[in-house]
């Protein structure tokens, strides 16, 4: 965190060079208590870096707590609520719907996620398993949405959408990225790397073209469908840009631009702000917290496979 | 005998060729052909040859904007290919209560950047704590203005945008490095290698194609940048809106109040070009990578 040549530094009383020279583990001494400075200069690593990272999220929940009567600039500033409040929680829903914009968000995320699976999953399956003439056009046509980037694209998309008359509506923010073109070709090399050999047997029991791929290969790739819901979700909740730009109404903002014009146009109350930017993020940090155990053994697995 | 009846693969396709049709495809042939045109939001669209792309060259708020996003590319890009491997080599080792640092490092990626860019413009404000720190530490005599000056606004968003983006990065590092056979450390251990000797001659060679990898697709995204910089200076993009990007610049221009579609266009395509350009740059060099192997 370094500011790019301001005034000069009135010299602090290490410098940077020093200090990480003397971080380094001793280097003399046994083996065993080398290993024990190496163990803690991990730890003070951690620290530092968690400071660094989770500090900014405590300092806005400490600064969405604090009291009316407190001052949220007192100088030097107070770490921690002297009067604790959830003030701050009830005036956010005072000064916008929350409650709407979550329910907006959900919805386009929900939206999002159950269409990138089933529509997704439906085109890798026939890219993957059908042969027919255009396969390989088709599958060029997904590539492509891949390699465009959409910012290029999002002023015609705007057109296309105001068009349909979609604009201010949520199905207009759902619909360019229903289904991406990285959902399709996951589910195809989901679909690729499982056997043909069982949907064959099934084939014999004269299951139709559905029916095979309901019953039988859908079932096969649920960690890749997990994946797809999981990605196309987060992308839905987290996106700015484009509902930013389709939605006109303060009534029909998602929770990203509803927060955004939570801080822009009413309440210059920083404590407010804090609140609502804590309503955002603290129910999808619970649900990481939560699977996070499940999250880094994936990655884990994900590399040995590789 | 799959697929016999030749309309069968087609219904699998349609929801999602439809999308990729109408929202991707046609989109992008309109985007092109509009920038040859003088379409506006109300009206227009006469073929005007090359006037757009001769207006951009001597629109200095174009350049500004190409500037500012090629700048982002230069600073943010080698930060996100070392930070997460430093950080990835740090919680890598299975120490007790690992996991719940690297979950702390993740939480950045999980929140929106909106949430992060307004977390950060509470914390980089006059009158905020990174500059009572600063003061503090004797750093700064007066508070600096992260904020309001439309340089230090951008080097704000591009700390913002590493801050945010180092865990997911660490996290494709943790995988690469799960895949760095042991054995090799283990032997050069034996023949008394330094661990930086090692990291150099053993691990960064392995994980090489992952680090060209992060470049890429750290580069791609900051081209791409919008978000950080408009959170941070509330939607304006700095003072004189200095500080905008090229992202930033297209949707002033095409639905901003003016609503210059096929100007916009033309500068979309820029873009364009600018991101491709990364990724056939990407191409080169793992084909470079393959013939060394």
């Amino acid at each position: 965190m370094s500011s790019p040549a301001l005034t000069p530094a009135p010299t602090p009383t290490v410098p940077p060079i020093e200090r990480a020279r003397r971080s380094r583990p001793a280097g003399r001494g046994g083996p065993g208590s080398r290993r024990l400075a190496g163990t803690v200069v991990r730890y003070l690593l951690l620290a530092i870096l968690f400071v660094v990272l989770a500090g900014p999220f405590l300092w806005q929940l400490s600064t969405s707590l604090k009291g009316a009567t407190e001052n949220v600039f007192a100088y030097p500033p107070q770490l921690l609520p002297a009067r604790p409040s959830l003030n701050a929680y009830a005036q956010v829903a005072e000064v916008i719907p929350v409650w709407r914009y979550i329910g907006n968000s959900l919805a386009v995320a929900v939206a999002s996620a159950t269409a990138n699976c089933l529509f997704g999953a439906m085109a890798g399956y026939a890219l993957a398993r059908m042969r027919f003439r255009g396969r390989k056009l088709a599958y060029f046509a997904f590539l492509a949405t891949i390699i465009i980037p959409f910012e290029v694209i999002m002023v015609s998309v705007f057109l296309t959408v105001r068009g349909m008359g979609l604009v201010d509506n949520l199905l207009g923010v759902i619909l360019p990225t229903a289904v991406t073109g990285l959902s399709v070709l996951l589910m195809r090399n989901a679909f690729l790397a499982f056997p043909r050999s069982i949907e064959e047997a099934a084939l014999v029991d004269g299951a139709g073209e559905w029916r095979r791929f309901w019953s039988v290969a859908m079932p096969s790739v649920r960690g890749t469908l997990t994946v797809v819901a999981i990605f196309s979700f987060m992308f839905a909740w987290d996106d700015f840009l484009w509902p930013l730009i389709v939605l006109k109404n303060p009534d029909n903002f998602t929770l990203t631009v509803g927060i955004q014009y939570l801080s822009g146009t009413f309440s210059r109350d920083q404590r407010v702000i804090a609140a609502g930017t804590m309503i955002a993020v603290i129910p999808l940090l619970a649900g990481f917290f939560a699977l996070q155990k499940q999250f880094f053994r994936g990655v884990g697995e994900g590399a040995v496979k590789g | 005998m799959i697929g016999r009846r030749t309309f069968v693969p087609w219904l699998f396709l349609v929801p999602g060729l439809a999308v990729a049709v109408a929202f991707y495809l046609v989109p992008f042939a309109n985007t092109l052909l509009l920038s040859f045109t003088d379409a506006r939001a109300l009206g227009g669209g006469q073929l005007t040859g090359l006037d757009n792309y001769a207006r951009l060259l001597d629109d200095s708020a174009f350049w500004l904007a190409l500037r500012n996003t090629l700048l982002y590319v230069v600073v943010v890009v080698p930060f996100m290919v070392v930070l997460p491997l430093l950080l990835a080599l740090l919680v890598e080792k299975e120490l007790p209560g690992i996991g719940f640092f690297r979950a702390v490092f993740y939480s950045p990626v999980v929140a929106s950047m909106v949430v992060v860019g307004l977390i950060w413009t509470w914390m980089l404000a006059s009158d905020g704590l990174v500059n009572w720190v600063l003061r503090t530490l004797r750093v700064v005599n007066e508070p600096v203005g992260f904020l309001t000056d439309a340089q230090l606004l951008l080097f704000a968003s591009m700390f913002v945008t590493v801050w945010k983006g180092v865990g997911y990065y660490m996290v494709i590092y943790l995988a690469a490095l799960a895949s760095v056979p042991k054995e090799l450390h283990e032997a050069a251990q034996v023949d008394g290698a330094t661990p930086l000797r090692r990291f150099f001659s053993i691990t960064v060679p392995t994980i090489r194609p992952t680090m060209l990898l992060i470049g890429v697709l750290s580069a791609i995204a900051a081209t791409k940048i919008f978000a950080e910089i408009y959170v941070l200076s509330n939607g304006s993009g700095g003072p004189g809106g200095q500080a905008r990007s090229l992202v930033m610049y297209i949707r002033e221009v095409g639905l901003g109040l003016g609503g210059e579609i096929g100007y916009a266009s033309a500068i979309s395509l820029v873009l364009f070009l600018v991101t491709i350009g990364f990724s056939l740059l990407f191409i080169r060099a793992s084909r470079g990578e393959e013939d060394v192997a």
